[in-house]
């Protein structure tokens, strides 16, 4: 009679063995968030399994947004490729047009005139300014700060966006570099604008800092969580901001040297714990050097040709070899690798994409904490699912 | 203290709030259908063929040489080149696009089918509010509605579209320049006995494509 009542409790209708339940053991829950939510920055998935609040295990999971970019590549010409790499990391797709620029021209041996070089660093500058400025935003408002940072933010952001559609004509899906320079010359009048927008945005700056820099929310929320130990971080293969916040100096822009960055005086701004307050203000730190190096580069622009003469438009097919091409984009190292066969579409053509594999990291930095502390940790590795994906 | 960072923050807040009364930098919003802010000029979204002169399929200078549609990356170009061919728009006899197709609901605006255009003919419009309740031939144009004169790229980006005028009319006079010294040279030379080759200015284009 009693095995009868046994098997009709809910524990033994689970499955689970009654020393379980008998020891109050709490039972794992597992928790799926997202695909769509809203933290997730597009469609992907966490597969979190909790105990109570703290997490034990989390799995992300990606791949809703593949769109097969590499194939597509790969059966196209190499010019009708930077479209779509314009939709890689959509926040910033001057830095992908760079990016795979460069290894085209590696691939090529074009060589890219000064002002070009110059068009280039202040296009990628600006991108990285409005993508740090979107990233804090969005990482207040998982925090629950629901708008106000955010908007503080876009507002700044418009101004580099309108920036951006006068010289390439798109506000985002810019497709804007060439192979052996850019597309077209600076418009009449942009320098005296883009000079404006950069001696007005340290005033955004400092109002940022000072409407969250204090903040004892902020503080409560951010400091010693998500901590990314240096070892491991270089273990994982993680680069950019989250790298340098926890402490490892290494900066493509420093090491490489690639385009006139040797020209330029800025510093690398370097975290000490890797928590989630560093990278917040690594990134904040971060807006600050990249305007010095618009203040020089802005002054320093001379005009000049902007194409290398021997780039051609039509039927354009670099001579059988590789190339890997990197650049310092605002996520980590952004690289493109090109294998040539000498016909006019590349071989193989592939992306080492930062917010992939910064993610990688990603459950060792939430094991333990909070379910409320995933988010924030997951909002400052700064993913973009476009690229994740590809 | 506990609560001052708080506090610094909402006077931050405030100060943005009550200074969009007063300073005009602070209201950064438009109220769009009402409001409208100037469009960039070089600004682009989708593509439109121009033409010269008054008749929009005389002057069309598109020769059909399918170069952009074989470049487009995302395919949404069709084109049926003609098999006679037609005066342009200076008299000379070229093949023109017997139909031209470009489904902007596939178009993803990258301006490449301009770049590769060796006649200038295909340039980026402006215009926007686009959506329309057709949903398949209302986003498919032919020719007929692609096709727009040439001072209607003269409005839209003045200086690009000035830059072109000037460009193709340096062609044009090489082209006619070429052409008096070899009708001369044909004059001049006593009989008739090697035609001097001379081939008229882009006709090598189409050929090669």
């Amino acid at each position: 009679m009693s095995t009868s009542m046994e098997a009709t409790t809910p524990a033994a209708h689970h499955g689970f063995a009654d020393a379980t339940m008998i020891d109050h053991e709490s039972e794992l829950l597992q928790i799926s968030l997202g695909p769509h939510h809203p933290s997730t920055h597009g469609v992907f998935r966490m597969d979190v399994v909790l105990d109570g609040e703290r997490v034990v295990k989390l799995k992300p999971v990606f791949g809703y947004l593949h769109r097969n970019h590499e194939k597509i590549a790969e059966s196209t010409t190499y010019l009708a490729s930077i479209p779509y790499t314009d939709r890689l990391d959509y926040m910033c797709s001057l830095s992908n047009n760079w990016a795979y620029a460069m290894s085209v021209e590696k691939l090529a041996g074009l060589q890219v005139p000064e002002r070009a070089e110059y068009i280039r660093v202040i296009a990628a500058e600006l991108t990285r300014l409005q993508n740090h400025a979107s990233t804090i935003g969005f990482l207040m408002q998982e925090m629950g700060a629901s708008g106000t940072p955010l908007m503080y933010a876009f507002r700044e952001r418009e101004k580099i966006l309108d920036l951006f559609e006068a010289l390439t004509g798109s506000r985002m899906m810019c497709n804007y570099m060439r192979f052996g320079g850019c597309r077209v010359d600076l418009p009449a009048g942009w320098l005296d604008q883009a000079r404006k927008t950069v001696a007005e945005y340290p005033r955004f700056l400092d109002e940022f800092e000072s409407l969250l820099a204090s903040n004892e929310i902020l503080l409560a929320r951010t400091q010693g969580v998500g901590v990314l130990p240096p070892k491991l971080a270089i273990q994982g293969g993680v680069t950019g901001p989250i790298l340098r916040a926890s402490g490892v100096n290494y900066d493509i822009r420093k090491v490489d040297r690639y385009g006139i960055y040797e020209r330029f005086d800025f510093k690398v701004p370097l975290g000490e714990h890797g928590d989630v307050y560093d990278r917040y203000m690594i990134r904040m730190l971060e807006m600050r050097e990249s305007l010095k190096i618009l203040d020089q580069a802005l002054q320093q622009i001379a005009p000049g040709p902007i194409m290398d003469p021997k780039a051609k438009i039509r039927g354009f097919r670099p001579k059988a070899g590789e190339a890997y091409g990197r650049i310092e984009s605002p996520k980590g190292e952004l690289g493109f690798y090109l294998i040539s066969d000498g016909t006019p579409n590349p071989y193989r053509y592939r992306v080492r994409p930062p917010s992939l594999i910064n993610l990688t990291v990603l459950e060792d930095m939430c094991l333990g904490s909070s379910l409320a502390d995933t988010v924030v940790i997951f909002g400052t590795i700064d993913i973009v699912l476009g690229e994740v994906d590809r | 203290m506990l609560g001052e960072g708080i506090a610094k923050g909402l006077i931050e807040t405030a100060r943005n709030f009550l200074g969009s009364y007063v300073n005009k930098d602070r209201l950064t919003t438009v109220q769009y259908p009402e409001e409208r802010l100037p469009q960039a000029e070089a600004t682009r979204d989708f593509p439109f063929l121009v033409y010269d002169g008054e008749d929009w399929q005389a002057g069309l200078r598109c020769v059909g040489c399918q170069i952009c549609e074989k470049e487009c990356p995302p395919k949404c170009i069709f084109i049926e080149k003609s098999t006679d061919k037609k005066p342009d728009a200076v008299g000379k006899p070229q093949f023109y696009p017997a139909v031209f197709n470009i489904d902007i609901s596939v178009c993803m605006s990258c301006q490449i089918c301009v770049k590769v255009c060796p006649f200038d003919a295909i340039k980026m419009d402006t215009a926007f509010e686009l959506s329309t309740y057709d949903r398949f031939g209302g986003l498919l144009w032919d020719k007929a509605k692609l096709a727009k004169p040439n001072q209607h790229y003269h409005e839209i980006h003045p200086t690009e579209a000035a830059e072109v005028d000037g460009r193709l009319a340096d062609e044009r006079a090489k082209a006619d320049a070429k052409a008096k010294a070899a009708a001369e040279a044909k004059a001049s030379a006593p009989p008739p006995a090697t035609p001097p080759a001379a081939p008229p200015a882009n006709s090598g284009v189409s050929s090669t494509s």
